[in-house]
């Protein structure tokens, strides 16, 4: 099936986007990365440290992956102003995953500065992803801006909560046609399944991979549960109610034995007489 | 004078040029931006630029993260 994922005016085969923190090492790294099928993945920028070896933006050269630099660490728009223009230099990249940060505890994005930060950042030319709260009016206003896309949060960064409320994913779905990646709170594969039948179009996530007591096989769950909710979204679920429908024909249904017969009647009855929803 | 270097003071020679101070902590061809006092200098421009006293310099690579 073709379903290709339009980002930043780029054609992508996968719709799972993975972070990189949190992981062991660079070979358990590398293992998750190409079990996951991803073509975009994030990376952060901080002070240089002479004394590591091995390079993340080398590895995801050699696997063909985009980089998508984070402004992760910020607080202010300034900071992410400033952050995003280093990324570019150091990456050869106009793309930002925009991450202002309100505080430490609750790690939730500071919508004020984000809005300042989009705006300025989308006039510069960057394609600018936005993390946001699962803020359906706020999600509106960043696709105003110009964003590439918006990333709300499921649950907050690291908490392996899933989606707390699936009601303003989708609510956010019906009202904005920018593309919508769930970012933050994913555990386990259910969530991610959830996020894409809730309509989003790709997810992003990190520590549930990376954390992972196997990573390469969480990676590859990821994979499939972010196909599976896709085609889920595409093909319509059905609608939900409150009885039985039975999927083998009711007529012409063979007359085992008296007893059966009049269950069967009675069941159907009970039935008629039930409301519906 | 006295710079700063990626929050750490380096004593270096008045004629020093941003080329020379970034390559005490990374000689990578690539990967790697670098903030003068909160303005970005493009790779080209290092060798030309002089730093000043007090000058604040961070020097950042890509990590993992996100």
């Amino acid at each position: 099936m073709v379903d290709g994922f339009v980002l930043g005016g780029e054609v992508w085969a996968s719709r799972l986007i993975m972070g990189t923190g949190g992981v062991p090492s660079l070979t358990i790294l590398r293992e998750a990365l190409i079990a996951s099928g991803t073509q975009i993945t994030t990376i952060a920028m901080r002070r240089v440290n002479p004394t590591t070896s091995g390079s993340i933006f080398d590895l995801l050269k050699e696997l063909n992956i985009a980089p998508l630099p984070n402004t992760a660490g910020c607080y202010t728009a300034g900071e992410a102003i400033l952050t995003a223009h280093l990324a570019r230099e150091a990456l050869a990249t106009n793309w930002i995953k925009l991450e202002v940060i309100a505080d430490d505890f609750t790690l939730m994005p500071d919508p004020i500065e984000t809005i300042t930060a989009a705006t300025r950042l989308v006039t510069e030319g960057f394609v600018v992803l936005a993390y946001t709260n699962d803020d359906p009016v706020l999600a509106s206003k960043l696709e105003a801006i110009g964003c590439a896309a918006v990333m709300p949060l499921g649950a907050p960064i690291g908490s392996g909560l899933g989606i707390r409320n699936p009601h303003n994913i989708q609510l956010m779905r019906e009202r904005i046609s920018a593309p919508i990646i769930l970012d933050a709170g994913i555990g386990t594969a259910s969530d991610a399944a959830l996020a894409m039948e809730l309509g989003c179009d790709g997810v992003l996530l990190a520590s549930a991979v990376t954390r992972a007591e196997q990573p390469k096989l969480m990676a590859e769950a990821m994979k499939y549960a972010v196909l599976a909710g896709r085609r889920a979204y595409l093909a319509g679920r059905i609608p939900k109610r409150w009885h039985a429908n039975a999927s083998s024909p009711g007529r012409e249904t063979p007359r085992l034995s008296k007893e059966a017969l009049i269950d069967s009647v009675n069941a159907q009855e009970a039935h008629r007489e039930s409301p519906l929803f | 004078m006295i710079v700063i270097m990626n929050g750490f003071e380096h004593e270096v020679t008045p004629n020093t040029n941003l080329a020379d101070l970034v390559a005490k902590v990374s000689t990578a061809i690539s990967g790697i931006a670098v903030a003068v006092n909160d303005e970005v200098v493009p790779r080209h421009s290092w060798s030309a630029t002089a730093l000043s006293s007090g000058a604040r310099i961070e020097v950042l690579t890509a990590v993992q993260g996100g």
